[in-house]
Parts: structure tokens; C-alpha cells; sequence
């Protein structure tokens, strides 16, 4: 199109020269202008005009897709082509239209809750005001409070743009129906611990309701926010949580007290049978010692019978007799020995 | 001059054309009318069409997926619950020159889609029970933490034979032939909410802490139950220790005891006699002490020469 801006600078030199002046015309000065160079060559208003009809139409027949979009060109209405991403042109204004979809965008919906300021610290707007997209019944006909987020893009713009009419309501519509089918045949655990399972399955169901419908949508993912029980549930909830903790405590403590009496009396079994072993050593080891000094000794004595058994008298009489406290000496003829008996007594009794 | 002429007529020629052109786009569709009387075929399809200006009039009606959301009310299930049901539908116009003929324009026809899927969804939930339409199978539900085992629940839910996909379905099926003579085709109709009414809520709530009270009592008399049954366990263990150790040692100590005993006895029986006297003069060494008198007669072999030195007055015997 240069020969329109060759042309522009052209009338603008034929225009301007009687001006001059800095800043921008105003617009009575402008058409005084247009009305003065009537006057100078005939038919020039006409060019002018075309020209302005001629801008018009240029500036409408560019445009450019952003990276992450593509153009959805419209003829009188009926779709043409899709764009890419760059500077294209079409028909001017009137005859075709374009219409930019994010195609790589990721869109996020947000269900019972809504994120205020999203930062470090995101806050959320309270759950309480969103409990109608967020209280579900569940399988077992409790009730559970879900919030959830899905992401999606728009993978076939075409769908998107012309198959369903207020696409976004649609949307929000099938996600809260398929996550309430879901949470409907789940029960009040399963959607509390097994919240992935639940985002998966949820998201399969959604992607076949959108694809159903034509709306051109992709989930890309369903992810499930802080499930819970209602508020007034939720102590209870908790008690179920102590009480399982409380369980696993009393166990452990049992197992403590076990833990600190058998390994000791372990020990100690083993100790008595020690015990016992040692005794058996020493008393057997002491009847060989006996036995094999009593053999010995009994050889030598059974060389010289007689006089060994004297002397082993002798001697031991030697070893007893001046130990023992009193002694008295009686005749063998002496026939009555109680007065002997009672003599040492009193003396005794003296003392 | 002449060029002016001819300019004119061409000007109204062009604005008759550009009056009379008209665009359908992508999503509308078309009908035509005369004098408020529909003139040939819907325009179905997008682009660029003519009519003749001002006699003529173009009727737009959308060709896309349309949307209905239902009057949130109470419903009462069979088994006298009151739900909260929310329901929306998809529905399409099929025949454009039916619709604009009867119900006139998207407004009417919402109104006539209030009017037909309202009650039959009243009429399929309160004919089934609660659990029907709440749930879509009968899918086993993990319902019980770590080991909590309640068979008597089960039962109590009962079985569903329905499911909340065929009443749907069925709420369709019954809407469906009724609008149908308006040129809508009904989609899809689904249950965007559900919930219980603020009073049975709160009897639910109530029944849930029940519940999982009676969980939570379960869990800490397992407790009790398993730290009794470890308790016991480590009094038994102790006794079983103990007493073995106990009868190992009795068993060890005895064997000895015999071992001895027989080493003894075979040392001791050769001279048995010798045994006895050695063993008497040890145990006398033993047991006398300052505090035994000894009385001894002067026959005994001991004092058998304090009489006298001669032998044949005493003396030992010659044995």
C-alpha cells in the first residue's frame, strides 16, 4: 500500500503549504482547507474523500494474532480460514471480520470459593458466601464441602466461538453437574482422602460433557481445593483424628512397657541358667576332686592298713580333743555317771 | 450534466442493495417475512443474502447451543427427603420457521422450557428415593477408615437401581416429544445442584457427628483392646521366660547332682569302710567345739594306755 502513503504525503504537501504552523490542525481549520482547494483545482475533494475511504479501508485490513492466539476469519458472517500468529490481512471492514482466540491460554474457573488477590499470600474470598457451589451430597447421603478449580484451553476455536451460545455459563454449568456426579457415587472418605481421584475422574466426565456439546474446550486440569466436612461436622471429624492417633498411642505405649520388660528378663533367664551351669561345673568337678583324692588316699591306706588307720586316729583326736570345752575321764568300772554329769553344770551355773 | 443524471439513479440502486443485503452469521439462523408472513426457507447456513428492502424483514434466531437453567426448588424424594434440586438444560432451534411461529423469539421459549422441564423433573425425583438421585451406580464405596468394619450399614442404603444418569435421561425422554412442536430439540437436560433443604441439613449434620462418634469410640476401644492384648502378651512372655530358664536350670543343676553323685558313689565303693572312717573323723573335727563336753571311759581304744603301759591290759585291738 505505499502508493497510498505516497499519496497522502502528496495531498498533505498540497494541503499543509498554506499552513505552517506547529501543532495539530483544528478541524474547522481543516475544512476551511478542503473548501479553499475546491476552490484551487476542481474534483480535488472528491480525491480527498477517496482517500479517507481509502485509509479507512487500509488500517481495516490488517491486523495481527498475538503468539498465543489465532484470527477467526468471517466472510458476510460465514467462517473463512483461521490465522496465525503475525500481521495478516483480510477484506476490510464490512465484508470480513476477525475474531482473536486465546487458543494457548490456559482459563481457570474457580468453584466454591473465589481468589480475591492472587500473590505469595493469595487470599480467598470467604467460603461461607460460595456454599451453594461448594455443599454436595455424597454417596452415603452426607455432606461435603468441595471446592474446586478447573483449567482449561480452547482447543478448536471454531466450536468455541459459534457452537454454544454463553460458552462460560455452559462451562461452569457441566464442571458443577459432572464434580456433583461424581461426588455423588463417592463417599464422604473418599472425597476427603482420595481428593485426586476424584479431580481425575471428574475431569474425564467434564471433557466428555464439553466434547458432547461442541464447545470446544480442552481440560487441561481439575483440581480439587480443601476438602471438608460442613462446619458444624468438622469437630467431629477431628475426634475421628484424635481418637485414630489416640489408638495408635495406646499401642505404643503398650509396646513401650513390653519392650521394657521382656528384653531384661531375657537377661535374667539367661543369668539363672548360667547360674545353673556353673553350679553343675563345680559340683561335678568338686565330686572328681573328691572322688579321685579319696581313691588315692585309699590306695596308700590299703598298703599299710593298720598303722595308717592309727595314725589317721591319733591325729585327728589330736586335732579335736584340745578343742573341746570340757573333758572328763571315767573309769570303765565307774557304773554311775550322772553324778559326774551335774558336777560340771553347777559349776557352769556358778559362772 | 449527463454524469449526474446518471449518478443518481445508480446511488439508489446501491442503497436499495445495501438495504435490501443482509449477513447470517455463524451462529443465527434466518426466516423471512412479509408483512409479518414467513417467506420461503430459513436461511440456515452463514453468509451474505438479500431481501427486498423495507417489504421484507429478517428474523434472527440463534443456531447455537442455547441454555436453560432451571427455577431452583424444593422437591420432596419417595422417601420424603427435601431436596434442593437445580437443574439445567442444552437445548437447540431445530426448525426456526416452527419457532418463530409459535413461541416467537428465545424469551418465549424459555418461559415454555420453565412450563415443560420443571415438573417432569419434580415428577422423576419425587418418584424415586433420595439415593437414586444422588447417586449414578452402585458403585462400592470406600466408606470406612483404616479397619472400621460396619456390615450393618451397608444395608442400610440400599441398592440403586436407577441412578441419577437415567433419571436425567429420563426427565429428557419426557420432556422431549413436548417441545418439539415448538422446533426445539432438548440436549441435554443435568443436575447442576443438589442439596438438602436447610432443615433436613441440619438432621443430617447431626447424624454425621453421631457417626463419627461412634467411629471415633471405635477407634480408641480398638486401642485399648490391642494395648490390653500386648499386655498380656508381655505377662505371658515373662512367665514363659522365666519358668523355662527356670526348668533348663533345675534340669542342668540335677545332672550334675546325679553326675556327682555316681562319681562319688564309684570312688566311695571300694573301700567303704575306709569312707566311713575318714568321713566320721572329719565330721567330729566338724562338729565338736569348746561347748562339747567329752565323757570318755578309760576302755576306750583313746585312753587305752592312761591306765598303764601294758599292752595286754589294753592297748588296741588287733583287728
Amino acid at each position: 500500500m505505499a502508493w497510498d502513503w505516497d499519496k497522502l504525503n502528496e495531498q498533505r504537501k498540497g494541503g499543509g503549504g498554506g499552513g505552517g504552523q506547529s501543532g495539530p490542525p483544528r478541524m474547522d481549520e481543516i475544512l476551511e482547507k478542503i473548501k479553499g482547494a475546491r476552490g484551487k483545482f476542481p474534483g480535488g475533494s472528491w480525491i480527498i474523500i477517496g482517500l479517507i475511504v481509502v485509509l479507512f479501508l487500509g488500517s481495516s485490513c490488517f491486523y495481527t494474532v498475538g503468539v498465543d492466539e489465532v484470527g477467526i476469519v468471517q466472510r458476510f458472517g460465514k467462517y473463512i480460514r483461521t490465522t496465525q500468529p503475525g500481521l495478516s490481512f483480510k477484506l476490510p471492514k464490512g465484508i470480513e471480520k476477525v475474531t482473536k482466540v486465546k487458543v494457548k491460554y490456559v482459563f481457570k474457573e474457580e468453584f466454591g470459593f473465589r481468589t480475591l488477590e492472587a500473590g505469595v499470600r493469595t487470599r480467598y474470598a470467604s467460603s461461607s458466601s460460595y456454599d451453594n457451589e461448594s455443599l454436595m451430597l455424597t454417596g452415603d447421603l452426607n455432606v461435603a464441602v468441595v471446592p474446586w478449580i478447573v483449567q482449561y484451553r480452547i482447543k478448536n476455536p471454531y466450536d468455541y466461538l459459534f457452537k454454544v451460545n454463553n460458552i462460560r455459563a455452559t462451562f461452569r454449568d457441566l464442571a458443577e453437574s459432572s464434580m456433583r456426579l461424581i461426588v455423588g457415587d463417592s463417599s464422604i472418605n473418599e472425597v476427603i482422602s482420595k481428593r485426586e481421584e476424584i479431580a481425575i475422574k471428574a475431569a474425564a466426565l467434564l471433557q466428555k460433557l464439553l466434547d458432547e456439546a461442541e464447545t470446544g474446550i480442552k481440560v487441561v486440569t481439575v483440581e480439587m481445593k480443601k476438602t471438608n466436612v460442613p462446619e458444624p461436622v468438622q469437630s467431629s471429624f477431628n475426634e475421628v483424628n484424635q481418637a485414630v492417633q489416640e489408638k495408635e498411642r495406646m499401642i505404643y505405649q503398650a509396646r513401650e512397657a513390653y519392650n521394657k520388660v521382656i528384653p531384661a528378663a531375657k537377661g535374667n533367664a539367661e543369668k539363672t541358667i548360667k547360674d545353673a551351669e556353673g553350679y553343675a561345673l563345680d559340683r561335678v568337678n568338686r565330686a572328681k576332686g573328691d572322688a579321685s583324692r579319696f581313691t588315692e588316699r585309699y590306695l596308700a591306706y590299703s598298703k599299710s592298713e593298720d598303722v595308717t588307720r592309727r595314725r589317721l586316729y591319733l591325729e585327728a583326736m589330736e586335732e579335736i580333743l584340745p578343742k573341746l570345752g570340757s573333758k572328763y575321764i571315767v573309769d570303765a568300772d565307774q557304773k554311775n555317771l550322772l553324778p559326774l554329769l551335774t558336777l560340771g553344770r553347777t559349776e557352769g551355773g556358778i559362772k | 450534466m449527463k454524469m449526474k443524471l446518471l449518478i443518481i439513479p445508480l446511488i439508489i440502486i446501491a442503497i436499495a442493495v445495501f438495504s435490501g443485503a443482509y449477513v447470517v452469521n455463524e451462529t443465527e439462523q434466518v426466516v423471512i417475512t412479509q408483512f409479518g408472513k414467513s417467506i420461503g426457507k430459513a436461511k440456515l447456513q452463514p453468509g451474505l443474502y438479500f431481501k427486498i428492502p423495507v417489504i421484507q424483514q429478517a428474523n434472527y434466531f440463534p443456531k447455537n447451543l442455547l441454555e436453560w437453567d432451571g427455577d431452583a426448588g424444593q422437591v420432596p424424594t419417595l422417601d420424603k427427603t427435601f431436596l434442593y434440586v437445580d437443574t439445567f438444560a442444552r437445548w437447540k432451534i431445530v426448525d426456526p420457521l416452527m419457532f418463530f411461529q409459535t413461541v416467537n423469539n428465545v424469551t418465549g421459549a424459555l418461559a415454555r422450557l420453565d412450563d415443560i422441564i420443571d415438573p417432569a423433573v419434580r415428577n422423576f425425583v419425587t418418584s424415586y428415593p433420595l439415593i437414586e438421585t444422588v447417586r449414578n451406580s452402585n458403585r462400592e464405596l470406600d466408606k470406612f477408615e483404616m479397619g472400621v468394619d460396619r456390615d450393618d450399614e451397608e444395608t442400610e442404603l440400599g441398592e440403586v437401581t436407577t441412578g441419577r444418569g437415567k433419571i436425567t435421561r429420563g426427565i429428557m425422554q419426557q420432556a422431549q416429544p413436548k417441545l418439539k412442536d415448538f422446533g426445539i430439540e432438548l440436549v441435554d437436560v443435568q443436575i447442576k445442584r443438589l442439596n438438602y433443604v436447610e432443615q433436613v441439613r441440619k438432621s443430617v449434620y447431626s447424624r454425621m457427628i453421631a457417626e463419627r462418634k461412634q467411629i471415633a469410640q471405635k477407634f480408641r476401644s480398638e486401642g485399648e483392646g490391642e494395648a490390653r492384648v500386648i499386655e498380656g502378651n508381655r505377662g505371658k512372655e515373662l512367665k514363659r521366660i522365666t519358668s523355662e530358664a527356670y526348668r533348663t536350670a533345675q534340669e542342668i543343676m540335677g545332672k550334675a547332682d546325679a553326675e556327682s553323685t555316681l562319681i562319688y558313689a564309684k570312688a566311695y565303693e571300694e573301700g567303704p569302710e575306709f569312707y566311713s572312717f575318714v568321713k566320721s573323723l572329719d565330721v567330729y573335727d566338724k562338729t565338736m567345739d569348746k561347748e562339747s563336753s567329752l565323757l570318755l571311759s578309760t576302755d576306750s581304744d583313746f585312753l587305752q594306755y592312761f591306765k598303764g603301759y601294758n599292752p595286754e591290759s589294753g592297748g588296741l585291738p588287733q583287728n
